[in-house]
């Protein structure tokens, strides 16, 4: 079964050195195919009788489709649709697309999970009839195409005797005529799709590579292109050059950030220097979109510009101008000029999908038009189309697919059609897309994994749990909040001290780890809440009922429990999980109107009054500490109940009871922080707020010399302490001004696993606590849940399992958390901006 | 894990196996007339080669005789081309002491040491090429030495090691798998009665795993056994068969 044959290789690790490595060849990889008599297949992909979708009149027989590299690399979108069924992909293939462009490799690896699709990747480099050996002064691009040519003809010859044949996809000429000359069939994407009956919109899809591939090389080798189009940018540097120019130092790698004001300016934030880099001009930015990594060349001195005061947006009148007054040779700085570079290459391209708008084509019934993005940082993109009388006032998706070098906008193509304008689906739509929230709904294979109602308790869960029923719980929420996560109780001891419990929904309990639930939790990772609308990470049976601690209902959760003095110092802290039955879900309105009333005096009155003096004195020893107090600008909309448009635009208004519910949150994460960093030395995951550079605070100290305060900021306690002071009676909301601009000076907090950084750097500036995590709201967030399996393992309730050990899996976990955690941020927002809007809108007198 | 993609999504290693494919094994028996025992071996790249002298009476003032069983002198080296850099020491270095120490206890366990007390047995294996699994392949070469050489021994030892790779154990880790830093567990074992005579792990592997790892590198263990087994047989009737014509 098994032929080896070794190859030699030769690597260059300090030296060149010899590497010897087995090949074993293989004759038992199937060709995939139901169709096929000679290979013994347990699970075929490819159907026995592939009939296409639709009719096509190039290939109007059954084949398969084998796919070249460049097709995969480039028109993954066209392959996502349900019309393409049956392919083949190699390895070859695979290998590069992955070597080349990520994020088109986890498209394609979706396509090949997806059974419907019919995708069957055929191993062929360890095949003994489709392995080839590179030959001498073959380039590596030539033996892949010869590579796919020889599966080409071995899957040919496989399938002679049926009536199925092998259709070559591939975007090169080349390769499609040396396959033709082979005997094969071969298209390229754009013969196959045109030949496609009734899917005309499918030609929008294609990507703009290959008519423009070749002029483009035309282009490169030349300032003025033979058509006579002038070359708008200057060329990129290669990859090589690149990295030797880096070593040298003579290039700074960085990441691009096009100017909010001035599209014709931006900065590039160069690691290991402080400030941004300015670029001036759209020949100097060089092609490059928001968020690309590039490398930039600094300008010496003399030729430092500063950043204009005009705002200025791409009105795109002249195509084939880029800069009116594009003069870096001025001689001596100006006034306020800031360090200045240019992008010289692009290292990393940070292209996706964009939302936005089409724009009519400059000649009346053109095909071709721009596309303006919803993300003002991103420019135009040139698509073509036929459909644009559909596209027009909706909102579409478009992929870039290449800026060459004589096009002002990079040229792209249209992926999907959301929607009409305005529509409050389609923007709700686009909101999430843009940042990246999955919202699709949940699969069978993660509902299969939920509780099988009626649920109840059952005596085995009676003896392994506390029983709490008896203590009088109650939750304090928002109004309308379904899905209640924590509930608190108060008890007075006989010794003087209290009994102070914080309850937590013990959602660990219904997700295992591990199974389907579990990985959608995850990667979702956080709930995500617009304003009219829930994006939920846990199936709404969990989040709203099994869950939620309502009132009057017996749930699980996971208890923390403190005996703490009258001075709210900690005695101990107990962690256990229970079986709790709360009282009453109160909102913190109705919470503070019972401790307010005098006349009340149950346990609940009596409770909440203790939580309040206890939470009072925890808030102030917390402030000594050097804790902030930061505000922002949170507003509510009351809603229509019938059709969830906004009615009125009110802000939050705080009470005691809400900092009272916040504050014991805070106090349960700290002590589970503290206890799980014990248990898990290495992989506690855990949540750190870094301390701000001192830089960050520059606009904000500005600002408040204007009024004559002066702000320290050499410490958080400094900054809570000057900050207090900086009031102006007379203005009473410029306090609060300010604390917003500081919000806006802080850095992110993080996940971490605690094995990754040192001890001292745990800290959690803001709440000036040395370890802190997250514990209380695991309906919400992913990260609690991973730390309610850690607490569990610590008390001996549950079994460890080796995900929790691994300290680079944690933070592969906290990595993402974190970006789900801060897209879901920016997305509420969105959504708080899209609805004021709407509101504003629809109030203005008609 | 870091850079090379270890098993692809196909089911395929790097090197075209699948997860629970040993490499290809060649082996001779009786390379060398001189020394009592001899034996070769090839485990894909992984070559080793072992002598075995004895039993004969226990030589100069290193160890002294034991009374009621023999002593074994086991000797690990690696020549100096059996790397990508030339070595400089074939021997003596703390790798190849540990390696001639766990070779040891490994034979004390398994030859019949009691049959010839007051006398010693010298075990020598040199690697002459280096291709991950050289314990393996020590232990494989020293077993069909020793067999060579007529020295009754418990069972067979056969050794395999084993790895873990996305929640799949891999067989007969090869040095570019071992070099990736996951972990590698070694077993050496007597297929007959499944003990096992050493066992060694690398890197941290969860213990819920280990049954896993370990079942995968018995598997191996016993199907290292066949190949040897059907090895002896083969060389053992062909000697017979040379007595005859003599």
């Amino acid at each position: 079964m098994l032929t080896s044959r070794s190859f030699v290789k030769k690597t260059r690790k300090g030296g060149v050195m010899k590497v010897v490595r087995e090949h074993y060849l293989r004759d038992d990889i199937w060709c995939g195919s139901a169709a096929c008599t000679k290979c013994p297949i347990d699970k075929p992909v490819l159907e026995k009788e592939p009939v296409p979708e639709v009719e096509n009149t190039l290939c109007s027989y059954p084949h398969y489709l084998l796919l070249d590299t460049n097709v995969v690399l480039h028109q993954v979108d066209i392959l996502e649709d349900k019309a393409i069924k049956n392919v083949i992909l190699l390895q070859t293939v695979q290998k590069e697309v992955k070597h080349r462009s990520l994020p088109s490799y986890k498209r394609i690896r979706d396509l090949i999970a997806n059974e419907t699709k019919r995708f069957y990747v055929f191993t062929n480099e360890h095949h003994r009839d489709t392995y080839i050996e590179i030959e001498p002064k073959e380039s590596p691009n030539d033996f892949n195409d010869r590579a796919i040519r020889k599966s080409l003809a071995w899957y040919d010859e496989h399938f002679k005797d049926t009536p199925i044949k092998i259709v070559l996809l591939t975007n090169d000429i080349d390769n499609r005529e040396k396959a033709r000359n082979e005997g094969r069939v071969a298209y390229t994407v754009n013969e196959y799709v045109k030949a496609m009956e009734g899917r005309p919109e499918l030609m929008d899809r294609l990507a703009q590579i290959e008519t423009k591939e070749r002029e483009r090389k035309a282009n490169d080798s030349d300032i003025t292109a033979p058509g006579g189009r002038n070359v708008l940018y200057p060329e990129h540097l290669s990859s090589y050059e690149i990295n030797a120019g880096i070593k040298q130092g003579r290039y700074k790698k960085g990441t691009f950030k096009a100017s909010r004001e001035n599209f014709r300016e931006g900065y590039v934030s160069v690691q290991g220097m402080e400030k941004m880099v300015f670029i001036k001009g759209l020949a100097n930015q060089n092609r490059a979109v928001q968020g690309d990594i590039v490398a930039v060349e600094m300008f010496a001195e003399s030729q430092w510009t500063a950043p204009s005061t005009v705002i200025a947006e791409d009105k795109g009148s002249k195509e084939d101008v880029l800069d009116e007054d594009t003069d870096n040779s001025h001689i001596g700085p100006k006034k306020g000029a800031v360090p200045t570079c240019r992008i010289v290459g692009i290292i990393q391209r940070n292209w996706r999908p964009f939302c936005g708008v089409i724009m009519p084509a400059a000649v009346k019934g053109g095909t071709k038009h721009l596309f303006m993005a919803a993300e003002r940082l991103i420019p135009k993109i040139r698509i073509e189309t036929q459909q644009y009388e559909t596209l027009a006032g909706n909102r579409i998706i478009v992929s870039i697919d290449s800026w060459p070098r004589d096009s002002r906008y990079p040229l792209g193509h249209f992926v999907r059609n959301l929607g009409a304008i305005g529509d409050k689906d389609t923007e709700n739509e686009v909101l999430l897309l843009e940042h990246d929230v999955p919202h699709l709904p949940f699969s069978e294979a993660v509902l299969s994994f939920l509780p099988k109602l009626p649920w109840t308790i059952t005596k085995e869960d009676e003896t392994v749990r506390e029983d709490l029923r008896h203590v009088d719980i109650c939750s304090v929420d928002p109004p309308g909040c379904t899905d209640i996560d924590d509930a608190l109780h108060y008890k007075p001891l006989e010794n003087g001290n209290a009994e102070v419990g914080v309850h937590i929904a013990d959602v660990s309990h219904f997700i295992k780890p591990g199974n389907a639930l579990d990985t959608e939790a995850c990667s979702r990772g956080t709930t995500v809440y617009l304003v009219d609308r829930r994006i939920d990470m846990v199936p709404d049976l969990l989040s709203s009922n099994l869950c939620s601690l309502r009132g009057g209902v017996e749930r699980f959760a996971f208890s923390t429990l403190w005996e703490m003095t009258p001075e709210a110092e900690i005695v101990n802290v107990r962690f256990t999980k229970s079986i709790i039955k709360s009282r009453a879900a109160y909102t913190y309105e109705q919470a503070q109107n019972k401790i307010d009333d005098k006349s009340q005096n149950d346990a609940l009155a009596i409770g909440l009054r203790g939580l309040l003096k206890m939470a009072k004195i925890l808030k102030q020893k917390r402030t000594d500490n050097g804790a902030l107090t930061l505000a922002s600008s949170e507003i509510r909309f009351s809603m229509d109940s019938e059709t969830h448009d906004p009615i009125e635009v009110e802000r939050k208004v705080m009470r005691e009871t809400n900092s009272m519910v916040e504050e014991f949150m805070l106090l349960a994460n700290v002590s589970v922080a503290q206890r799980i960093r014990q248990e898990f030395p290495q992989s506690a995951c855990l949540r750190r707020h870094p301390v701000p550079p001192l830089s960050n605070f520059e606009p904000i100290i500005k600002v408040a010399l204007t009024r004559g305060f002066e702000l320290q900021v050499d410490s958080g306690k400094a900054l809570a302490d000057s900050l207090d002071k900086a009031n102006i009676p007379s203005i009473p909301f410029f306090n609060q001004l300010l604390r917003m601009m500081t919000t806006r000076c802080m850095t992110q907090a993080l996940y971490f696993s605690s094995g990754m950084l040192p001890e001292d750097e745990y800290l959690h500036f803001g709440l000036a606590s040395p370890i802190y995590t997250h514990f209380t709201s695991p309906i919400r967030r992913y990260s609690d849940v991973i730390v309610h399996r850690m607490l569990a393992v610590a008390i001996s309730a549950d079994a460890c399992f080796p995900e929790l050990l691994d300290k680079a899996k944690i933070q592969e976990i906290c990595d993402n958390l974190n970006y789900r955690h801060r897209m879901a941020q920016y997305a509420g927002r969105a959504s708080v901006d899209l609805h004021t809007q709407v509101g504003m809108y629809s109030s203005l007198p008609v | 894990m870091a850079g090379l993609e270890l098993l692809s999504d196909e089911g395929f290693r790097l090197d075209g196996r699948r997860p629970s494919e040993l490499r290809k094994i060649r082996l001779r028996l009786g390379v060398f007339d001189q020394a009592d025992g001899s034996a070769y071996i090839e485990q894909g790249n992984t070559k080793a080669l072992a002598t075995v002298y004895g039993p004969h009476e226990v030589l100069g003032g290193k160890g002294k005789p034991l009374h009621d069983k023999v002593i074994i002198n086991c000797q690990y080296s690696m020549a100096t081309f059996s790397t990508n850099e030339r070595k400089n020491r074939p021997q003596g270095d703390r790798k190849s002491t540990e390696m001639s120490l766990h070779l040891q206890r490994t034979f004390e366990a398994t030859i019949q040491t009691h049959l010839y007390p007051r006398s010693q047995i010298d075990i020598f294996v040199q690697i002459l090429q280096a291709d991950g699994g050289n314990y393996c392949a020590c232990v494989n070469a020293a077993t069909l030495a020793i067999i060579n050489a007529g020295i009754p021994m418990k069972d067979y030892v056969c050794a395999c090691s084993s790895g873990y790779v996305n929640n799949t154990p891999l067989t007969d880790v090869s040095y570019l798998e071992e070099s990736q830093g996951g972990p590698v567990v070694t077993v050496a074992m007597l297929p007959k009665s499944e003990q096992i005579a050493l066992f060694k792990m690398d890197n941290r592997l969860h213990v819920d795993h280990l049954e896993q790892v370990l079942e995968v590198a018995s598997k191996g263990c016993k199907d290292m056994y066949a190949v040897m087994n059907a090895a002896v047989k083969e060389h053992v009737s062909r000697m017979a068969k040379s007595m005859e014509c003599s």
